[in-house]
């Protein structure tokens, strides 16, 4: 640890510049898993019979396959099938997929945790499926949701660490980058950890708050 | 208003409507009593297309009531449902919860939805609470906004499952002194109930239904005071003097 604030100083931008992207790849592949979690688990709840089972094996292939795999897959393996991926859009694309199939069993869940006298009450006003999906059941399922979905929310920021592998220059790669360069391997990765811990509490602390929030109900 | 011809359903192998013909007039208050498992809320949940049923007929006003039909929604708005557990939705206002409906299935204007879903609220004595949730209603207090939530569909018929079981029974009072208001002022109503008290000073007729079968029906006083059936005496003897 010889030197260690006088490397944070001379490392620290470089590595800055990879929690920015670091943020970039975790909001994206958020985002997306978000809005693809929702449409698997309307699917998966929709009462159709072929819709249910496709979401059920959709979520099964993606659960099926590593993270690490389908990144390649989208960078290296798309580009022979004319789809031609910048490594960052492969890197949302493939974390955003694969959290997607958790996000949808968290929705599910959520989803059917709710009270069935809810979906009777809205139906007999006259709700129509969706309706009621959108004016009674998700309004409370985000509830229930919430805390499941912080967590998810902590283990995609570190799970985008392995866009590294597909050249995404995030905070791991430049860390990674920087100590190879100048061996200073305890010193860099030593920054690198706190600069995920000190990304990572602020979730942690939020996970906390919904957790409470939840109980409370 | 309502017909039920030969309505059979059943759950898995157990049938609990076994041939279920009745009908209720416009205006009509219409009880329906019977031990527990007899079939009496299956009837209900049939008639608002809860529950399917497996053969015969139900129709509201003409129209068939089929669960998997578009036309259900229209059969709903007809016939608005009372439930045993209030089934308030949680997360809104209790004026909220009255203006759901007419708001968004019925589409009509915010302002009108409001000032009537206000005025249902003073109808049922809770003008007062209508900004706060429903969880922070007492269960008698909870069961009138149901009410009101019904009504705000201006349906031409409720139907009430049970409506005061999951009371305190100091609570109750307050519930069944707005439904007699009701049936009072014409409304059609359709009651699963275990108040024999309300049932015979309210309702126009009684239907009492065990095992699925309609076993006796008439005026409320004459199958209430003097039942016909063995089945309903004994029914009414145990209900009536539980020791």
């Amino acid at each position: 640890m010889k030197g260690f604030w006088h490397d944070a100083a001379e490392f620290f931008p470089i590595l800055m510049s990879g929690v920015v992207l670091t943020i970039v790849v975790t909001i994206g592949s958020l985002l997306l898993s978000t809005v693809l979690g929702l449409v698997w688990a309307m699917m998966r709840v929709s009462g159709i019979r072929v819709l249910s089972l496709l979401s059920a094996s959709l979520i099964n292939v993606i659960r099926g396959i590593p993270i690490i795999v389908l990144l390649f897959y989208l960078y290296f393996v798309m580009p022979d099938l004319g789809v031609t991926l910048s490594a960052l859009q492969a890197a949302i694309l493939g974390l955003g997929i694969a959290y997607s199939a958790y996000q949808a069993e968290n929705f599910r869940a959520g989803i059917e945790a709710i009270d069935k006298g809810q979906i009777e009450a809205a139906q007999s006003i006259g709700m129509g499926w969706w309706l009621t999906m959108r004016r009674v059941v998700l309004p409370q399922a985000v509830r229930i949701v919430l805390p499941p979905y912080g967590n998810v929310m902590i283990m995609m920021l570190k799970d985008s660490s392995q866009a590294s592998t597909i050249t995404v220059a995030e905070l791991a790669l430049q860390g990674k980058l920087i100590a190879s360069s100048t061996f200073k391997n305890t010193n860099v990765f030593t920054m690198v950890a706190l600069m995920y811990l000190t990304m990572s509490i602020p979730l942690i602390l939020l996970v906390r708050h919904f957790e409470k929030r939840a109980g409370k109900k | 208003m309502i017909e039920l011809t030969d309505v059979h359903k059943s759950f898995g192998e157990n049938e609990v409507l076994k041939g279920i013909t009745a009908s209720v007039q416009k205006g009509e208050v219409v009880c329906i009593v019977g031990p527990s498992g007899s079939g009496k809320s299956t009837i209900l949940r049939c008639i608002n297309g809860l529950e399917s049923y497996d053969r015969g007929e139900i129709s509201v006003e003409g129209l068939k009531v089929d669960r998997d039909a578009p036309s259900i929604v229209q059969v709903r708005t007809q016939v608005s449902m009372v439930f045993q557990r209030f089934n308030l939705f949680p997360h809104r206002t209790v004026l909220e919860n009255v203006v759901e409906g007419p708001l968004y299935v019925k589409k009509e204007p915010r302002a009108a939805a409001f000032e009537r879903g206000r005025a249902l609220l003073a109808q049922v004595g809770l003008a007062e609470k209508a900004n706060e949730h429903p969880p922070q209603l007492s269960g008698g207090q909870q069961q009138r906004v149901a009410i009101a939530r019904a009504l705000a569909m201006q349906p031409k018929a409720i139907l009430f499952d049970e409506p005061t079981s999951a009371l305190d029974p100091e609570l109750v009072g307050d519930v069944l002194g707005v439904m007699r208001k009701l049936a009072d002022d014409g409304m059609t109503m359709v009651v699963v109930t275990h108040e024999m008290g309300f049932a015979r000073d309210v309702a126009d007729r009684v239907l009492f239904i065990d095992g699925g079968v309609i076993v006796e029906q008439g005026p409320a006083k004459s199958v209430l005071n003097q039942p016909q059936h063995a089945r309903t005496q004994d029914f009414l003897r145990r209900v009536l003097h539980p020791l």
